[in-house]
């Protein structure tokens, strides 16, 4: 019987996954990086956040780096603009998911205004991992709203912890949020391009900090991406000029 | 009020990009260039504020407790270890380092 519902699926969506299989992908992704909301909680309450403001942050952002970033540029005392600024640059990725996501999920517009808040990271490795559109609409809504549920969940519980231990430097909380930075990190550095701009983005931010306002280094460390995608371009373009035949062939 | 500034404006912000990615046309987006650029930002914002979170206290740099514990957060993904673990290694470590007066 089981065997017969899981033929039904595949067929339903023309060489798709079975709906089962969606799910389950969709949950362990959803579960495991929602828990890690509690991480932000504390951080942000660490960092003198109230919890009404951390809730707000995650009910309302809900983009993972992008709120550690804020929180993290506001505990150095950086200005709430510039903050922000660094804030909305990590979430600029979140827009070339939506495009990619436009097209395998083909929503309806006015569904669009509701699903653009669960476009993040995890939403669009799971749906774009999916093989048909009906899975890929399964794996988004799944993924979208364990994570957001759990994400919140845990950022309030992680917010009244921080309030009641006091003191969260002494417990190592503060090293969260440049973990989760490097977590995030450590699958983006797969080329020489992107490790030359990571090595870049590091000299400028720690080398500009001492004598640039809280939170302004982080913003020129940015320039680290086109600096290097400039001189990518060049060698590239010499190396074409040289052997044309290799030219144009990037993707 | 200042902190409240910055949350309306992340807020924003952040969803402005994430409903425009799925409602813009994609030929604005898809050239290779500005594709490029958009997936080398997130690398250089990520890498600074990995290092200044781990090695600044105000403008000052520092090698603390914070160290151990990002170095813990290396060794952890090295092994591959899971998002959860990773973050766990590295505020044992800080704490455990802080604990021995470090």
């Amino acid at each position: 019987m089981a065997e017969q519902t899981a033929l039904t699926d595949i067929r339903a969506d023309g060489g798709g996954r079975p709906d089962a299989a969606v799910v389950r992908d969709a949950l362990g992704v959803g579960v495991a990086v929602g828990l890690s909301g509690f991480a932000f909680g504390v951080t942000s309450a660490g960092s003198g956040l109230s919890v009404w403001q951390t809730c707000a942050l995650s009910l309302l952002v809900f983009t993972g780096a992008s709120q550690f970033a804020l929180v993290g540029a506001l505990a150095a005392g950086g200005n709430p603009l510039t903050a922000a600024a660094g804030a909305f640059f990590l979430g600029v990725r979140n827009a070339f998911y939506g495009l990619r996501l436009s097209q395998s999920l083909a929503l309806p517009r006015a569904v669009r205004p509701f699903a653009a808040q669960w476009v993040i990271d995890e939403t669009a490795a799971v749906s774009l991992a999916q093989p048909g559109r009906r899975a890929a609409r399964i794996g988004f809504g799944v993924t979208g709203l364990s994570l957001y549920v759990l994400w919140n969940l845990t950022t309030l519980c992680g917010a009244l912890g921080a309030e009641a231990i006091g003191d969260t430097d002494a417990w190592g909380l503060d090293a969260a949020g440049p973990a989760v930075f490097l977590a995030l990190l450590a699958p983006m550095l797969k080329t020489t391009a992107e490790r030359a701009v990571a090595g870049l983005a590091v000299l400028l931010g720690l080398g500009l900090l001492p004598v640039l306002p809280a939170g302004v280094p982080v913003l020129t460390a940015a320039l680290a991406a086109p600096v290097v995608l400039y001189l990518d371009g060049r060698r590239r373009g010499r190396g074409a000029a040289g052997r044309v035949d290799t030219g144009e062939e990037e993707r | 009020m200042n902190i409240w500034l910055a949350i309306g404006a992340t807020a924003l912000g952040c969803y402005a990009v994430k409903l425009a990615g799925l409602l813009v046309p994609a030929g604005l987006l898809e050239r290779p260039l500005v594709r490029r650029f958009a997936a080398l930002l997130p690398v250089a914002l990520l890498a600074a504020l990995t290092a200044q979170q781990t090695f600044a206290d105000g403008h000052a740099l520092v090698l603390d407790a914070r160290a151990a514990g990002l170095a813990a957060a290396v060794v952890a993904l090295m092994l591959r270890a899971p998002f959860l673990l990773v973050v766990a290694a590295a505020v044992v470590v800080t704490a455990g380092v802080r604990a021995l007066g470090g």
